[in-house]
């Protein structure tokens, strides 16, 4: 018997949400005043969340580890949002939005969460809109839309190359406003080192003031954990330096399943690595692919520079193998046909880990576009050329820059070199419709939790999904439960579970920094990054990922033995957080590998070697695997799965095809 | 290459501090400027000593949390251009560089190299929003607004917050954050009802929290990694007249 109890409402798929949203219990505003949640991490999710909770009534605190709740790394999402507009008349639609995200998860999501998240995907654009977000626009003074992998319709919205940044600055705006209001207490440098349950319900964290060291026991009738992904297990990843699992991983140890963990996104458009001292990867946004080709040469090792290569000697590889979405295939299916050319030995640049992704064509389509416009049809290739990239900066411009800043050259004359990197994790804590984990009153929202997408994200859904979550989800959701707690005064942090909670991440400090060993907490993170990206990276394998357990094992025994943070407890003591984190992240590691192991089959991300069919496709086992694997933690590093049955009534199965 | 940093060590806000000299080696051209300073720290480390804070996140050129005073410029010697991606190429070997925290009142120094800049987050709660709690907006193509104007509101918000032009300027004045975000709201149609108290009331809040007043030396715009316009404060300033006389 499943433990596991999803709360999907009953009736057809387009009337769940309303009708929910027509019966959930309500809490009277009076009541709302007394009720206190505590959200921690600020970014879409968290600011969205808090500032709307905040809206309705509720006293909220914020947690964020950062120094302005403006730096949470939903800052950094370039590409855009989706949303079931169809304000281009190409046909898209709630249903698309919904089937496409199904498909693009490779049949690995609840259909009831993903019809809700395309409903609310509109209003999303409207209250973005309303906050004063300046999306992208046409000369006609209304909304501009682009395309993304995994769809034939233009619905992502954008602002330039920064749409995360302008969303969650949206988001921070309603935030602040709730914050100079007194209704919301926003606690920056903090980080929340452990969530206190009692008698089986959330009821505060433990967290520590960053600058002081001190530790603090906040209470709460809710906790919202909307503290983004874990990508940075692999040390290597398009995550912020600070982006870490504590927050979820601590929760996890608490009560809270852990679904589908080893469910990893691997972003195809990503600079390579330049070398040893690389300390984070840099994104190229998915938007490229609208008009860049990905393509290598078709001789092998090949020493030529790419404009030296003639149209007729490349392998424009996803045209050839997918023709029906060409480059604009899902991530999951564009990361590994790079993997595969370059595993082949058709790679390019010093490492030959790398392939390209060229503008020159569309430098000169864009060009002849704009010289026909300007009654130059007679325009030398120079002249179209000129056109060309002054089109192309219009539309690309910063992510240019960008590339050229970081690689030293400029893409407008030299194809990019591209490779895929770890980017977002679809795995995160289990929830049910109302987004609360296995513990009650303890919630997850956004990239924190496992739900929407599947096995594998479409490019422009994160940023949706985190905005749906804390604008229009958890405002009507958070009311079932608390609801039941208007008659209790939030608990007080002297009750004995507080303290020992305290006690608990207390002697966890202690510990850390009374190693004193001989390794910086960077030498571990960087092996457990290798360990991961090796075998449980694009390519997982039953042996790689047996001996990767044994590693991570060994590993995290060698860690706790010999690990140097040097200072003291009672400061500002980056290496002590540093160390907090990976600590985690090397229990999380050994999960992430049992996941993947227990699932024999390929699904979206996930990718077992063993699974695939004759042309290296994915190859699913809907009999056995059409489930969501949550974990619980039996302590001792000990897991026991509880699966969860995915149903499809709307959406019929069928093997993804993108060709 | 080899280089020699002299770094300001502090070792919290109420400690005098100074500055230490370290040479760092086999510095690789294509290091970021902080991947320097992680192979200094990681050095300081196995040595046995405290490694350099610094504050730093997403690394790559958005988040606006690195804040380092290279050479007297803020985020070094690039235009247009954050310390996280600074690159080493644009150092000579030999090179000594001095690495400083922002400098100004309303950015106390908390250790080493990071400051306290939740400064800027009290002047945006003091106005820096539009007032629209969720759920009351209408379709979003109801509203069209001119993509110029759109625009410009784009090239405004695209500030990060990061406080280097409060470093770079002599009176150490916040006007260019502020006049980014009032520009941002000041330019589209959504942001013109609460347009009078926005100004005066972020104004009001940047001068109670000790920044200094705009000369208009326009050191701000500079060093601005997002090169923000220094348009902006002039937009301010009339918008704070017009605020005043309406008032």
């Amino acid at each position: 018997m499943s433990k596991l109890d999803s709360k999907i409402p009953e009736g057809p798929i387009e009337q769940k949400w309303n009708a929910y949203k027509d019966h959930v219990p309500l809490v009277n505003p009076s009541n709302k005043r007394n009720l206190e949640i505590i959200v921690v991490g600020s970014g879409l999710a968290g600011s969205s969340a808090a500032a709307s909770l905040a809206e309705l009534g509720y006293k909220v605190k914020v947690f964020c580890f950062q120094d302005s709740p403006r730096r949470a790394h939903s800052i950094a999402a370039q590409g855009g949002i989706n949303a079931a507009k169809n304000y281009q008349n190409d046909g898209d639609s709630i249903y698309r939005l919904f089937y496409d995200t199904i498909k693009g998860g490779d049949y690995r999501s609840r259909e009831g969460n993903v019809h809700r998240l395309a409903e609310v995907s509109t209003n999303i654009i409207d209250q973005c809109v309303a906050q004063g977000v300046p999306f992208a626009r046409e000369y006609g003074g209304l909304l501009s839309n682009r395309s993304f992998g995994g769809t034939q319709v233009q619905r992502t919205f954008y602002a330039a190359g920064q749409t995360g940044q302008q969303l969650l600055l949206g988001a921070y705006s309603a935030l602040q406003r709730q914050v100079g209001l007194g209704v919301v207490k926003m606690f920056t440098r903090h980080e929340m080192l452990d969530v206190v349950v009692i008698d089986g319900k959330a009821k505060g964290i433990i967290a520590r003031d960053l600058i002081t060291g001190k530790l603090e026991r906040h209470s709460a009738h809710a906790v919202l954990l909307c503290t983004g992904g874990y990508g940075n297990v692999f040390y290597l990843s398009t995550n912020a330096m600070g982006s870490n699992v504590t927050a979820t991983w601590k929760a996890h140890k608490r009560g809270a399943f852990f679904g589908n963990p080893c469910y990893t996104q691997i972003h195809p458009t990503c600079i390579p690595v330049s070398g040893d001292h690389q300390s984070k990867l840099t994104l190229m946004s998915e938007s490229l692919r609208n008009d860049g080709r990905i393509w290598v040469p078709k001789a092998e090792n090949d020493k030529r520079k790419a404009n030296e290569i003639p149209e007729e000697e490349r392998d424009y590889y996803l045209e050839r193998r997918y023709p029906a979405f060409g480059n604009l295939v899902p991530r999951d299916v564009a990361s590994r046909a790079a993997k595969e050319r370059c595993d082949a030995g058709f790679g390019v640049g010093s490492s030959k880990m790398a392939v390209y992704l060229d503008f020159a064509a569309a430098i000169e389509r864009y060009g002849k576009q704009q010289a026909g416009k300007l009654g130059e049809e007679h325009a030398n290739i120079t002249r179209v050329i000129a056109l060309g990239k002054e089109a192309v900066k219009e539309k690309y411009g910063n992510l240019f820059a960008m590339y050229e800043k970081i690689t030293g050259e400029n893409p407008y004359e030299i194809a990019m070199r591209i490779y895929p990197a770890v980017h977002y994790t679809m795995g995160g804590l289990w929830v049910d419709y109302e987004l609360m984990t296995t513990v009650p009153g303890m919630y997850a929202l956004g990239e924190a939790n496992f739900s929407e997408h599947g096995a594998n994200r479409l490019g422009a859904s994160a940023l949706m999904q985190g905005l749906a979550d804390g604008y229009f989800v958890i405002p009507y959701t958070i009311g079932s439960y608390l609801n039941s707690q208007i008659r209790d005064k939030v608990t007080s942090t002297d009750h004995p579970e507080f303290l020992a909670a305290e006690k608990n991440v207390s002697d966890t400090i202690n510990q850390l920094i009374n190693i004193k060993g001989t390794k910086s907490v960077d030498y571990f993170h960087k092996r457990l990054g290798k360990i991961m990206w090796d075998k449980c990276g694009m390519g997982r394998s039953e042996k790689g990922l047996t001996s990767a357990i044994s590693e991570i094992r060994l590993l995290r025994e060698e860690f706790w033995k010999d690990v140097r943070v040097p200072g003291a407890s009672n400061e500002l003591n980056i290496e002590l957080e540093k160390a907090g984190r990976v600590a985690d992240f090397l229990e999380l590691g050994e999960l992430m590998c049992i996941d993947a192991l227990n699932r024999n089959e390929s699904c979206g991300g996930h990718f077992r070697e063993e699974f695939q069919t004759k042309e290296g496709e994915a190859e699913r086992d809907d009999e056995n695997f059409m489930y969501v694997a949550a974990w619980e933690n039996k302590g001792n590093n000990t897991y026991e799965v509880h699966k969860e049955e995915l149903k499809y009534e709307v959406v019929k199965v069928a093997a993804r095809s993108y060709k | 290459m080899n280089l020699t940093l002299k770094v300001w060590r502090q070792a919290s806000a109420n400690i005098k501090g100074g500055f230490v000299t370290y040479p760092v080696a086999n510095i690789s051209e294509e290091m970021s400027f902080l991947e320097m300073f992680d192979v200094l720290n990681e050095r300081l480390i196995t040595e046995g000593n405290e490694p350099i804070a610094f504050d730093h996140d997403c690394r790559e050129g958005i988040c606006g949390m690195c804040s380092m005073h290279i050479n007297g410029r803020a985020h070094g010697p690039q235009s247009g251009t954050t310390t996280c991606q600074l690159h080493m190429r644009h150092f000579k070997d030999g090179e000594t560089i001095t690495v400083e925290p922002w400098r100004a009142k309303a950015f106390p120094v908390i250790k080493d190299l990071v400051v306290n800049r939740s400064a800027f987050d009290k002047i945006q709660a003091a106005g820096g929003f539009i007032s629209v709690n969720t759920g009351n907006a209408k379709d979003a193509n109801s509203l069209p607004i001119p993509k110029d104007d759109a625009d410009a509101s784009f090239f405004a918000a695209a500030c990060i917050g990061c406080g280097a032009c409060v470093a770079a300027c002599k009176n150490s004045s916040a006007m260019l954050f502020v006049s980014a975000k009032v520009s941002q709201f000041a330019l589209l149609p959504q942001g013109q009802v609460e347009r009078v108290d926005r100004a005066l009331n972020m104004v009001k809040e940047m001068d109670a929290l000790g920044f200094g007043n705009c000369t208009n030396t326009g050191s701000c715009e500079a060093e601005c990694p997002k090169e923000i316009s220094i348009e902006n404060i002039a937009r301010l300033n009339r918008e704070y007249l017009l605020a005043t006389l309406k008032k």
